[in-house]
């Protein structure tokens, strides 16, 4: 394959696997943890690097789970001790992130890691790094990652479908039912985590966020069906990083930021002319009351 | 007399630091229809989701048949407030009233067709089989309250914890799930239900349980239920207005 091709695919993956954990970010009113995560993840990723002293991939996974779940964790526990929870969310990822980035200044400091790349990744670079896979071939090692991530994603998305969508929408009958509600949510910030250290290397820190909860947002304006909301969020990813890939060749810039641009582009065309939600079909036939 | 279903022993409970319920006991007998009722702020549906392992109990013991909650869940039913999930969730009717079979299906199966089948009798029989596909949104306050009531329906449990079903509903929704209720309850159900209109407690429960922070009276109703003792549970706050059962309310958060 060649090197664009490389690249377009890598950046699709990350548009369908993070459009699709988004959706649960949207429904759960969470999509800020995703903003969370996405900055504590680096710290996790540091201290991979520092134990093992080499970029490689399940090293930074696990390190990114841990780091996902610390966060959940402690924003939960400050929660529980009464501090507001944007708060508790605003003060827990400010300051596991401020700690992988004195981390990276003071003990890594080599080429491997830096904080601009952290932030905005480097999805030119992707094609360079390779693994070989049997059967499959050498391919870019982010491309695998991703494709790993989003298998697990896929599976825990379709075979905890049920217990997604009512811990979602009624987490106090789920819990009744004998559903483990905090469990499950521990487990969701473990997906987001790996989803989010997965699109690193490609998007950063900064722009995973745009991929998680702007193509939700959108496709919630277009369906009242939660599987056609996840099939068209994944869409909107795939087609967002696909356009943005190509604004960025067009007009020379970074790639991460055309592709988080394309995210935006997609939401406005969505709140305009979304036949359900949308501005222009609002104005047309006004809403009835039911 | 029948064997006691419920016992609650002094249970306690706190909320944001504030103990809103401190040395409750009580006892049920199955096939009864218990209004529980107090002021706002008095804890009733902590008591529920206490009861229901929902909220932390500080002491105390809760037992159904005999057993604690987590052997039996299966045969409880529970009917939050309406309020308190998101109406624009993306499902509609028929979808939210199978989500009561999540338990008895269980992990890692799918919905089949007798669920759905299931789910759509329990909305037949709350009149809302013809909004089985209608976006959630799109129902009225009434109609939403009856979608969840075919939830707690499906669950076929023995025992109901419905907190303020008839909170904001026309009279029309009022008057079925009443019926319901009513049918539940005489076919040998044990339902127990957080109310606030002081009004109709007579005509709808059998039982009261008069609770502000703990519990002040309770029993059947032609007993419990008297001047004095609403008097006392609501703090006094309160004028009696015309005739003997014409009351207005006066409670503080």
């Amino acid at each position: 394959m060649t090197y664009t091709a490389w690249i377009i695919l890598t950046a699709a993956l990350v548009g369908l696997s993070c459009g699709i954990v988004g959706v649960f970010l949207i429904l759960r009113k969470t999509a800020m943890m995703a903003d969370a995560i996405s900055h504590t993840v680096l710290l996790g990723i540091v201290v991979a690097f520092i134990i093992t002293r080499e970029v490689s991939g399940p090293a930074m996974l696990i390190g990114g789970i841990l780091a996902g779940l610390l966060t959940a964790f402690f924003v939960q526990w400050l929660h529980t001790l009464n501090v507001q929870h944007d708060a508790s969310m605003g003060i827990v990822f400010t300051t596991l992130f401020a700690i992988g980035v004195i981390l990276i200044a003071t003990s890594v400091g080599n080429a491997h890691l830096d904080v601009q790349h952290a932030l905005m990744g480097e999805i030119t670079f992707i094609p360079f790094h390779t693994i070989t896979i049997p059967i499959i071939g050498e391919i870019p090692e982010a491309a695998g990652l991703l494709l790993l991530v989003l298998v697990v994603v896929l599976f825990f998305i379709i075979a905890f479908y049920k217990e997604w969508k009512i811990t979602s929408f009624d987490p106090a009958l789920a819990a009744s039912l004998g559903i483990p509600v905090l469990f499950m949510h521990y487990v969701f910030m473990g997906l987001v985590s790996i989803t989010t250290v997965a699109s690193f290397d490609a998007v950063g820190a900064i722009m995973v966020v745009a991929m998680l909860i702007t193509p939700a947002a959108a496709a919630y304006l277009w369906t009242d069906k939660l599987l056609i909301m996840l099939v068209l969020s994944g869409t909107f990813g795939v087609v967002s990083s696909i356009v943005g890939y190509y604004i960025a060749a067009w007009i020379d810039t970074s790639i991460s930021g055309s592709m988080a641009f394309a995210t935006g582009l997609v939401f406005m065309v969505s709140f305009f002319f979304s036949p359900k939600h949308g501005l222009v079909s609002k104005y047309i036939r006004p809403s009835k009351v039911a | 007399m029948a064997k006691t279903l419920i016992e609650v022993e002094n249970l306690s409970a706190s909320y944001r630091k504030n103990t809103v319920l401190h040395n409750v006991n009580f006892e049920v007998k199955p096939g009864t229809l218990t209004g529980i009722v107090g002021p706002n702020g008095a804890g009733k549906s902590t008591l529920i989701k206490t009861m229901l392992n929902l909220h932390p109990a500080l002491t105390g013991k809760v037992s159904f048949f005999g057993l604690p909650f987590p052997k039996v869940k299966k045969r409880i039913g529970y009917v939050p407030q309406r309020g308190s999930v998101d109406w624009d969730f993306p499902t509609d009717a028929l979808d939210v009233v199978t989500m009561g079979l999540y338990g008895q299906i269980g992990w890692l199966k799918k919905t089949k067709e007798k669920h759905r089948k299931q789910a759509l009798s329990a909305l037949e029989k709350m009149g809302m089989k013809d909004y089985a596909d209608r976006q959630i949104s799109q129902l009225s306050g009434g109609q939403q309250q009856r979608v969840f009531l075919a939830r707690a329906l499906v669950q076929n449990a023995d025992i109901y914890f419905m907190d303020e079903p008839l909170a904001g509903v026309d009279a029309a929704t009022e008057q079925a799930i009443m019926t319901i209720l009513k049918e539940l309850k005489s076919i040998g159900k044990t339902v127990m239900v957080v109310h606030h209109d002081l009004q109709t407690v007579e005509n709808y429960f059998d039982h009261v349980l008069l609770l502000n922070r703990t519990v002040l009276h309770h029993g059947k109703t032609e007993r419990v239920f008297t001047k004095e003792n609403v008097a006392d549970a609501y703090g006094g706050n309160m004028r009696w207005m015309g005739g003997e059962r014409q009351y207005e309310l006066h409670s503080f958060k």
